[in-house]
């Protein structure tokens, strides 16, 4: 789920007509110092994070002067906090609260529905307070369509000691939380505390909302660049792994990187799974012999080879992973075959110089993992095996084990070049681009590349290979990125085939 | 029988002419699925490998008579307005098989559910198949690998991971344990038929004699199929295998429901909680064919 900081949270909360305090974020000390003179009054600063708890580590402060708000924000901007790197703070006025509650919003597995729950007590260890007084806190089931009516908000949170206008006003907050979350389609909604000052004024003291990962297209509103679930802002691999999947509909990639500091020797495997519930067992297998895992990967849903392709080089581009371990449920429906080419294509180019063990059971495995062990034999210094459907995780990891022992990586190891010299033939396609180098196919007997392409969109013209398609057929998806045609060129051919598949950053 | 679906079952697909659409169908064909009519806006009057193409569910419907079952493989943005067009044509069982869609639309199929007294499989789901009969979705891939990997027999299947759902469907019949219907519910955090869903229908189905259940971290299916039996309204013997016992509070992987809420959806709590009311629960993944063929080997 795409969280959303609290400065953004409120925004939207205030733009459903919740009140908020006044407040601005700010990303230098002297943009605080500057606001808080501005306010003329005593303010908060609450550094920007997504964990929380951040009073209890230092991270919401109250300050008397400019000077002194200036300080604390000096403090938290730029540290490192949970493994969470600060860089704003959000400047509010001090508001003088009276009482506190709790209101939030969450969709339920379970009632299948939204449900809203308030508790007539909120701040700090809300979940205790309910743990231990369960009476204090009620929650109900929202209509999707209709919405939270104000007779329901009123008939909910009555019996809670909230009187008179104040009544009014934390049932309309409810009924806004509720219209809040259906605007912005999120998942949760969270305000804790919601207080009423001593001005008797109801206003959200924080605010914290997560974005449906899969409704975030529908919301450039928001500028959510990276809708996953992460505990810290992504990284740079995360980020580039993210805009392979935005701009690629066919299959499903997911990539997180688990670990980001690590040296060679120190057991960290490159892991890439097929679906979620067969890579959870794999990556326990492998973690059972004693390794960890640098990042999770996913690439499952019948994806192009094209895609687990660009999925092994981010994987490789952990420099400092011992193995590559590829495992996921072992019956895949997906044909395997497209995964088997891709990592070769991948292993091939990086020269791969530490172990692989992938298995790449299910359909089509013969073939799949055929390609995988003699297209790379003795093109690259690692030793790549492939295993099927009969082979369990717990075999793999073994496996894996033992390669990583016994194999010594070559030092100084030289890339290769990629791609072909001379390039006068070539077609778009959805995410990258086929190229042939005519002068090496007409030495070439074989001519492999025409009868080898699945979707047969090949075929000779003067005794050479070219596109036998519109080319906006093939840029639209009639070229599926196989990459039959550049593999068998290289194995049987004259390598006179290139299928080039850029990845912005990390080419 | 089977549940869900058999060879009688008259099926619709829904994008039929798109990618996924038109390849899935040729190998639902294949293997045995009864597809009566293909549905794409715009494109009424086609024919994918044989199969008529309508503009729309209820012209469909007028034109090949009913449709007891939609099988929808279209972008997730329009799986909504897809499925509703569906329920409100009187097809009483929709499959969902993109995964991305938003959890709002999934809340609104929901409601159209409950008003049109229809019900759905997914979304994120792989499908349904019952072995020797029909398939709906994707569910072991081409036609002959789906009917070598999976033999006929007594036990159903239900699973939250798609690839699992093969994997188990497999390896149960390796071990001479053969299937009756196999069901990827889906892995998304609200799902058309959970869990428990699927256990009542498995209670009904007479040729089923004991299911097989792979739960998963995060949400409260596992917890409720418990509930049934204890209410004594799931009878048949259980056995089941959590998975996700590693994995770390609030890393999500891959699937939108491993995602652990308060006490609710630990592994532990499910475990404890199948074992108390006496469902099976194997803790190693490779002992579920095992202890599932002692198991019926019994019965």
């Amino acid at each position: 789920m795409a969280r959303l900081f609290e400065y953004q949270s409120k925004e939207l909360l205030s733009k459903t007509g919740i009140k908020i305090p006044s407040g601005k974020v700010c990303e230098t000390p002297e943009e605080v110092k500057r606001y808080a003179e501005e306010l003329g009054k005593p303010v908060v600063v609450k550094a920007q994070a997504w964990f929380t708890g951040r009073a209890s580590v230092g991270g919401i402060k109250f300050a008397d002067t400019p000077a002194e708000a200036e300080q604390f924000s000096r403090n938290m901007l730029g540290k490192t906090i949970k493994n969470f790197t600060v860089s704003k703070v959000l400047i509010e006025e001090k508001i003088n609260i009276k009482k506190e509650m709790f209101a939030s919003l969450i969709i339920d597995d379970s009632a299948r529905a939204p449900v809203v729950i308030f508790s007539g007590t909120g701040g700090t260890g809300v979940e205790e307070i309910a743990a231990e007084n369960p009476d204090a806190v009620v929650k109900m089931p929202v209509d999707i369509n209709a919405g939270l009516k104000s007779f329901e908000a009123l008939n909910l949170i009555r019996g809670l000691d909230i009187n008179g206008k104040q009544l009014l006003q934390v049932s309309n907050v409810l009924c806004k939380v509720v219209a809040a979350a259906k605007k912005f389609e999120a998942r949760s909604v969270e305000i804790n505390p919601l207080v009423i000052t001593e001005e008797g004024v109801t206003m959200a003291a924080d605010g914290r909302i997560t974005i449906d990962d899969y409704a975030v297209f529908r919301h450039p509103e928001l500028g959510i660049d990276y809708a996953r679930e992460l505990d810290n802002p992504p990284s740079e691999l995360d980020i580039i792994a993210y805009d392979i999947e935005k701009n690629d509909y066919r299959g499903t990639f997911y990539f997180i990187q688990l670990e980001h500091e690590f040296n060679r020797g120190d057991n960290f495997v490159g892991f890439h799974g097929a679906g979620g519930g067969g890579s959870m067992m794999s990556m326990d297998a492998v973690q059972r012999k004693g390794y960890k895992l640098a990042n999770f990967c996913d690439t499952s849903g019948n994806p192009p080879a094209s895609k687990v392709y660009r999925a092994a080089k981010i994987i490789m581009a952990q420099k400092n992973i011992d193995g590559y371990f590829g495992s996921g449920s072992g019956v895949a429906s997906q044909e395997q075959v497209n995964s088997a080419r891709g990592l070769v294509k991948a292993f091939i180019e990086n020269n791969l110089n530490i172990p692989a063990v992938v298995r790449l059971g299910g359909n089509l495995e013969e073939k799949a993992v055929e390609i995988l062990e003699t297209y790379t034999k003795d093109r690259i210094p690692a030793p790549v095996e492939g295993y099927m459907k009969d082979d369990t995780a717990d075999h793999c990891a073994e496996r894996i084990d033992i390669l990583i022992k016994e194999y010594n990586p070559v030092k100084d190891l030289k890339q290769l070049e990629i791609g072909i010299k001379n390039i006068n033939h070539e077609f778009d396609t959805m995410t990258g681009k086929v190229q042939f180098d005519h002068k090496a196919c007409a030495d070439c007997k074989d001519k492999v590349c025409v009868d080898a392409c699945d979707p047969k969109i090949l075929k000779f013209e003067d005794d050479l290979p070219v596109l036998a398609i519109d080319p906006a057929d093939a840029k639209k998806g009639k070229c599926t990125e196989c990459l039959a045609c550049e593999l068998e060129c290289m194995m049987k051919g004259n390598n006179g085939c290139y299928v080039h598949l850029p990845i912005e950053n990390i080419d | 029988m089977a549940i869900l679906v058999d060879k009688s079952k008259r099926i619709l697909i829904q994008g039929i002419t798109g990618r996924e659409g038109k390849a899935r169908t040729k190998l639902m064909v294949e293997y045995g699925s009864t597809v009566v009519a293909g549905c794409t806006p715009g494109k009424g009057g086609m024919e994918v490998n044989g199969t008529p193409v309508f503009d729309s569910v209820e012209e469909a419907v007028d034109k090949v008579g009913q449709v007891d079952i939609s099988t929808i493989f279209v972008p997730a943005p329009l799986v909504k307005d897809a499925a509703l067009e569906a329920m409100y044509a009187g097809v009483k069982l929709v499959v969902l098989i993109p995964d991305r869609v938003p959890i709002y639309d999934v809340l609104e199929i929901e409601q159209a559910a409950r008003k049109t007294g229809a019900r759905f499989v997914g979304p994120n789901t792989l499908g349904v198949l019952s072995v020797g009969e029909a398939v709906l979705g994707m569910i072991g891939g081409r036609a002959a690998a789906a009917s070598s990997w999976f033999k006929k027999g007594n036990v159903g299947v239900t699973s939250r991971s798609g690839g699992i759902t093969s994997s188990i469907g497999y390896y149960l019949s390796k071990a001479g344990v053969g299937l009756t219907t196999l069901v990827h519910v889906g892995g998304d955090p609200i799902i058309g038929l959970p869990h428990p869903e699927v256990v009542k229908l498995f209670e009904e189905d007479e040729k089923t004699e004991a299911v097989v259940m792979f739960g998963e971290i995060g949400s409260s299916q596992e917890e409720q199929v418990a509930d049934l039996i204890e209410q004594g309204k799931f009878t048949k013997p259980l056995v089941a295998f959590i998975g996700g016992k590693a994995a770390k509070k609030g890393t999500r992987f891959s699937h939108a429901g491993a995602i652990i809420e308060g006490n609710r959806g630990t592994h532990e709590g499910k475990v404890k909680r199948l074992r108390e009311v006496g469902a099976t629960v194997v803790d190693s993944f490779d002992d579920l064919w095992e202890t599932t063929r002692k198991l019926v080997d019994k019965l």
